[in-house]
């Protein structure tokens, strides 16, 4: 399993990688981590002819306070999140999820712009930046926009992201009320078969595998702020979803795990 | 000196394995190596209309691409590879080429390759091979498979390719199912694994042109017998075939075959003069190497109202996948002896049936046939218990053989003799140690307290059949070799001892084993011991690694050919001391004439003597040097008690498996590190199998799971901790009193693990769950029966 | 493109495709086959290695993504940890080594030296850990011989520092 030919660049900054992606068009690709990436290239899934590596770029590399929210920038690395005391403090929740995803060594080395970036439906983090009414910051030759987590996602593997954009920062309000995580797999490292994220105790419910993008438990969280129960609103965790089938789980099965963690995911952060 | 038999000395392997200096086979280069990339087929069954080459010929670094048909007419892989195990007089064994040539039967089949100047190039090559198909009806599962309606072949008109009856006693048995005051039929399905050793299988085969010889590099656990299988399919002859079988990443059986990359390899080399290699991806391997298990059990059995069995009667459907390769056939019927397990049951009643299927054949897996068949016979006991209104503890103790007190020499309703059991103290150990009435307290407080993580507790006692194997039985079922293995032992000139197996390790420490054995026989220090093996050209004759027969079989031909030596040392010793031998003793390596024990000579100085040969006895040979073929008597059958814990979350279906204890009886032990390290490992490959293994396909036979994402080879994270005992009771077939431990774990944990969860599950009226016991089977099973305890 | 990094101490400068793996130009380029290719999915962790000190799966690194880098194999790492002072047993090995003989963590080595290195890098990040956490810690590494158990003691016995 060896990638097809390609050409790679180091970006020197943001502004120089958008101008590379500009410069090389559709075919080519920005090399975070990699972890995503390389893979489906060595599966020759994913033919770039062009890899422009944003890697490098250690100042996108930060977690800091910034009025009242955290700023974290895009090529910071899950293990960054894991042992990071501004979020320890102020946003323990995406610290917990980020020593969730995969194992150490693609800790090392998965950032989370470019985790986003992929939008995998069943990866752990963009379903806590979800939850945790994140915004992702990003820079195009045009200048930067922001852009909520809750319109980021469009589908499998795709964002509104252009082609000619990254990823530069990520904005979570600064908040250590009434989370938790709930992720269901089979092995430790695999992604979740079912995860649920639940910030400030319920006003933010994000499901993980439950559809072709990160998802939102939006009846359930309207029945949990009109004044429901945590089993009646739990009740709700999969309604209005379209969880895929997989070797794991089949729709049904994923609707029930959803309800039974989100219940979980409530509970303990109500508890 | 104190003997180190029995100790827990330190493995001699394992520096140059921690430091990275040892060579695997992907490790070895030969100058102006060619790599194979080969062109796989993505349909299971499928004329092959058109192959277009042409794409990939003019490409950087691409030497030459080869077609099936090509080859067929170059003369080259003309061989069919060979099944070294037909089974019945009739087996069909349809012809399987290294490439396919017509049709495609399996995704994976090779149907183009592809030379190139590396890796990277013949990657890139065999992308460009461009093959059209035309898809034909596919059999997806051995379950299509039994209904004979769409072929895995079609030119046979079914696809059954066998029917192997066992059946000793078929009026008892009739008469013990009409007298019985209980019944039990049940059906399980062993699901198809992958053998997945760590280590990919690869090849490197380097002819010389001019000489005419082929040295064959290869990660195999069976270097003799593909020697002979490469002569016998290729047409070189065997004097000019050196295999080499390097450090070797695991096998699990699934090392033991002659695969089509190895008969490719050495042709096409033999054919351009180049040295030519492959290494299997890990994804690549769901379609070109052989995978484990593939059957359908159908048992029943009989009991009087006392829960004793009387008779057992099984239909095994065996799913061969496309092609027989060198064992395919013959595993299922390994298990046919032992489904009445560690029991006293007079009558069994056995038949198999093999099917064609358009998969990727099946072949040995650790324990091989013997972990289903203690599997089925495990459940049964389980399901019998339940029946009865006794516990599993209790049918267990009111069946073993014996009574549970030791015996020799007991008669199975197969036909087999065991050589020798005591089943109760492993019992009872394993018991105690689980602390089993603590267990049952805590199961009844958390179903009284309406708990959603429910405990289960299974048991397993196992007996397997090991030391493979006395070679008139291996003729008793048609086997085409023997099961004999070979040894040489030599005392060189200075003083070192070394030791020729044919027996070859690919991890278990056969180098510390076999320095142990010379050091206790011999009072030399392991140290002084050097271990060749694993290569044709340094150990000419051998049977190779499977079936748990290194030690009960090649590690008793090291010690009978220790014996010979020392025996003709005593000679030279007696010579020297001017006595006669009988007045010689031989004691922690030193010669001595009895009653002057000052006057001494150690063994390893005769070795010079013997080298010399200044004044040895008249008539005798120079050097020290005796071999041994020793063919054992009979198998040798370990057996033991395991238990497992598994806490069920009832609302998701997730399991954990808490604790496992193990208490194994493999009669001496040479080394209860190396011991211990073997049922570890077993232990979680057949709980892998309960719980996460499956080589899944869709209904066109594509295997969905290849990939180490998909196919769920457990971590450390979701094993616990394991706790181990052992007993003694030496084997009777050989001097060593050993029987072998290398499939024990596996063969117990699978029906443990999930005699746990159907235990823990019964409140639900859960009886069964078919593995692996993934958490949706389990829901579902909850939920099947309404979901409330 | 050129490509220097560190190996085990040594500087070392190639030109290598961009699409080279870290695993293969250390193990084809470099010659360093200690560091083994057991799965094409980032899933086994055979090919970890150390970069810049922290454990990675080196079939999921470019080579040029590790230009300018330090890179510890197992071929290296005892002579880091005598550089250290803190090598250990007669073969003056890295104590992980050392205890790897010791509890016979590994049986057919394949998965060894990616298990070794990990450990290494579990224990640095987390010096002082339960046994849950060591195996969550190794969660990216299969081993198809022990069963676990015996790595598992062999890390539990360099952080107690017994080894």
């Amino acid at each position: 399993m060896i990638p097809a030919a390609f050409d790679y660049t180091v970006a020197e900054s943001a502004e120089h990688a958008i101008q590379l992606l500009g410069e090389y068009g559709d075919e080519s690709k920005l090399l975070a981590g990699g972890h995503s990436l390389i893979p489906m290239m060595k599966y020759r899934l994913a033919t770039p002819t062009q890899l422009i590596d944003v890697g490098r770029l250690d100042d996108l590399a930060y977690i800091n306070r910034s009025n009242g929210h955290i700023a974290i920038g895009a090529m910071t690395k899950h293990a960054q999140l894991e042992t990071s005391d501004v979020l320890a403090a102020d946003c323990p929740m995406l610290q917990h999820v980020a020593s969730l995803v995969g194992d150490p060594a693609v800790r090392h080395r998965g950032t989370l712009g470019g985790t986003l970036a992929h939008s995998d439906p069943a990866s752990d983090l963009p379903a806590a930046v979800l939850a945790l009414g994140g915004t992702i910051v990003a820079q195009g030759p045009n200048g930067q926009r922001e852009i909520a987590a809750s319109e980021f996602f469009t589908g499998y593997f795709e964002s509104v992201l252009a082609d000619d954009e990254m990823i530069v920062e990520v904005k979570i309000p600064a908040g250590t009320a009434g989370w938790n995580y709930q992720k269901f797999n089979r092995r430790a490292q695999d992604w979740a078969i079912v995860g649920v994220a639940v910030a400030d105790g319920g006003k933010g419910i994000s499901l993980v595998n439950m559809g072709s993008t990160p998802v939102r438990a939006t009846a359930a969280e309207e029945a949990l702020a009109g004044g429901a129960s945590i089993a009646d609103a739990a009740a709700l965790a999969a309604d209005g979803t379209e969880p895929p089938a997989d070797l794991n789980a089949d729709a049904e099965y994923r609707s029930h795990l959803a309800r039974v963690l989100t219940q979980r995911a409530l509970e303990a952060a109500n508890g | 000196m104190t003997s180190v038999m029995g100790t827990r000395m330190l493995r001699k392997e394992d520096p140059k394995l921690l430091t990275g200096e040892n060579k695997f086979i992907d490790d070895i280069h030969a100058p102006g190596e060619l790599w194979m990339g080969m062109v796989r087929s993505p349909m299971a069954h499928a004329k092959i209309t058109s192959i277009d080459t042409s794409g990939a010929e003019g490409m950087p670094g691409v030497h030459s691409v080869y077609t099936g048909a090509q080859l067929q007419d170059m003369g080259i892989g003309v061989g069919a590879l060979p099944c070294a195990w037909p089974v019945t007089e009739d087996m069909v064994n349809p012809p399987h080429l290294p490439v396919a040539v017509g049709e495609a039967k399996h995704v994976g089949e090779i149907v183009a390759v592809v030379l190139a100047s590396s890796r990277y190039e013949a990657a890139d090559a065999a992308e460009h091979v461009v093959v059209d198909y035309d898809e034909l009806p596919t059999v997806s599962s051995l379950a299509d498979a039994v209904k004979d309606e769409a072929m895995a072949h079609s030119d046979l008109g079914t696809n059954k390719a066998f029917h192997w009856p066992l059946d000793p006693n078929p009026e008892g048995t009739a008469a013990a199912f009409a007298n019985a005051a209980h019944t039990v039929k049940a059906e399980f399905i062993q699901q198809r694994l992958i053998c997945a050793p760590m280590e990919p299988r690869g090849c490197l085969a380097i002819p010389s042109p001019a000489g005419g010889e082929i040295t064959f590099y290869s990660a195999t656990q069976v270097p003799h017998i593909l020697k002979v299988m490469i002569a016998a399919t290729t047409g070189i002859a065997e004097s000019k075939i050196r295999v080499i079988a390097p450090s070797v990443g695991g096998g699990f059986g699934g090392k033991l075959n002659v695969d089509p990359d190895a008969i490719l390899s050495v042709t096409l080399a033999n054919h351009i003069g180049l040295p030519v290699r492959w290494t299997e991806s890990r994804s690549e391997a769901a379609g070109s190497s052989h995978q484990g298990r593939g059957q359908i059990q159908h048992i029943e059995a009989a009991a009087d109202e006392n829960g004793k069995l009387t008779a057992v009667k099984v239909h095994l459907d065996a799913d061969m996948g496309a092609y027989m390769m060198l064992i395919t056939p013959g595993v299922p019927l390994l298990g046919s002896f032992l489904y009445t397990g560690v029991y006293d049951i007079p009558n069994l009643s056995f038949t198999c049936d093999g099917w064609f299927t358009n998969m990727v054949s099946t072949d040995a897996y650790r324990g091989a046939g013997r972990p289903e068949a203690s599997y089925a016979i495990e459940r049964v006991m389980d399901i019998m218990a339940g029946q009865v209104g006794i516990t599993p503890e209790e049918i267990r103790a009111r069946n073993y053989i014996a009574g549970g007190e030791a015996f020799e020499n007991h008669e199975a309703a197969s036909t087999l003799v065991f050589d020798s059991g005591h089943y109760r103290p492993a019992h009872d150990r394993a018991l105690e140690m689980a602390k089993v009435a603590d267990l049952r307290a805590e199961q009844a407080r958390r179903r009284d307290a309406g708990e959603t993580k429910q405990l289960g507790i299974g048991m397993c006692t196992y007996v397997e059949i090991c030391g493979l194997a006395p070679s008139r039985a291996l003729g008793g079922l048609n086997y085409g070799a023997g099961g004999w293995e070979h040894a040489t032992v030599r005392i060189l000139p200075t003083g070192k001892v070394e030791v020729v197996s044919g027996s070859t390790p690919h991890g278990q420490g056969h180098e510390t084993a076999w320095s142990m054995i010379i050091a206790d026989k011999m009072g030399v220090d392991p140290n002084d011991v050097e271990v060749l093996h694993s290569d044709t050209a340094k150990s000419p004759l051998g049977l190779d690694t499977y079936g748990s027969r290194s030690l009960a079989v090649g590690g008793v031909a090291i010690a009978m050919a220790a014996d010979k030596v020392i025996e003709k040392a005593k000679l030279i010793a007696a010579h020297q001391f001017e006595a006669a031998p009988e007045d010689v003793e031989f004691d922690a390596g030193s010669f001595s004439v009895a009653g002057t024990p000052a006057k001494s000579v150690h063994i390893q100085e005769l070795g010079f003597a013997a080298f010399a040969a200044h004044d040895l006895p008249d008539g005798m040979e120079p050097n020290l040097q005796e071999q041994v073929s020793f063919d054992p008597p009979n198998f040798a059958f370990p057996f033991g008690t395991h238990v497992a814990v598994v806490e069920i979350d009832t609302e998701t279906g997730g399991v954990e498996l808490l604790d496992y204890i193990g208490v194994d009886d493999c009669g001496h032990q040479v080394n209860p590190l190396i011991v211990e390290g073997q049922v570890h490992g077993g232990i979680v490959q057949g709980a892998a199998q309960a719980l996460y293994e499956e080589a899944v396909y869709d209904e066109y036979g594509n295997p969905l799971n290849p990939s180490f994402m998909d196919y769920l080879v457990p971590s450390a994270a979701e094993m616990p901790s394991i706790k181990l005992d052992s007993t003694v009771t030496p084997s009777t077939t050989n001097p060593l009193g050993v029987k072998g431990v290398g499939e024990a774990g596996t063969i117990g944990s699978a029906a443990a693990v999930i005699n746990a969860i159907c235990d823990g599950l019964s409140p639900y009226g859960v009886t069964d769950i078919e593995m692996p016991a993934t958490p949706k089977r389990i829901w579902e099973a909850i939920n099947s029966n309404g979901g409330a305890a | 493109m050129d490509v220097s990094m560190t190996v085990n101490g040594t500087a070392q400068s190639h030109d290598v495709e961009p699409r080279t793996l870290l695993v293969h130009h250390i193990r084809d380029g470099l010659g360093l086959t200690g560091t083994n290719v057991g799965c094409d999915s980032s899933s086994c962790g055979a090919c970890t290695v150390h970069l810049d000190g922290q454990s990675v799966k080196s079939c999921t690194v470019l080579a040029v993504q590790a230009n300018g880098s330090d890179i510890t194999t197992i071929e290296g790492l005892a002579d880091t940890a005598r550089s250290a002072g803190n090598a250990t047993g007669d073969q003056d090995w890295h104590p992980m080594q050392e205890a790897f003989q010791q509890c016979h963590a590994l049986q057919c080595g394949y998965c060894t030296p990616g298990m070794v290195m990990a450990s290494v890098a579990f224990l640095e990040e987390n010096p002082n850990p339960t046994e849950a956490e060591i195996r969550e810690g190794l969660e990216g590494n299969l081993c198809r011989c022990t069963g676990y158990h015996n790595i598992i003691k062999a890390v539990q016995s360099v952080a107690g520092g017994d080894a």
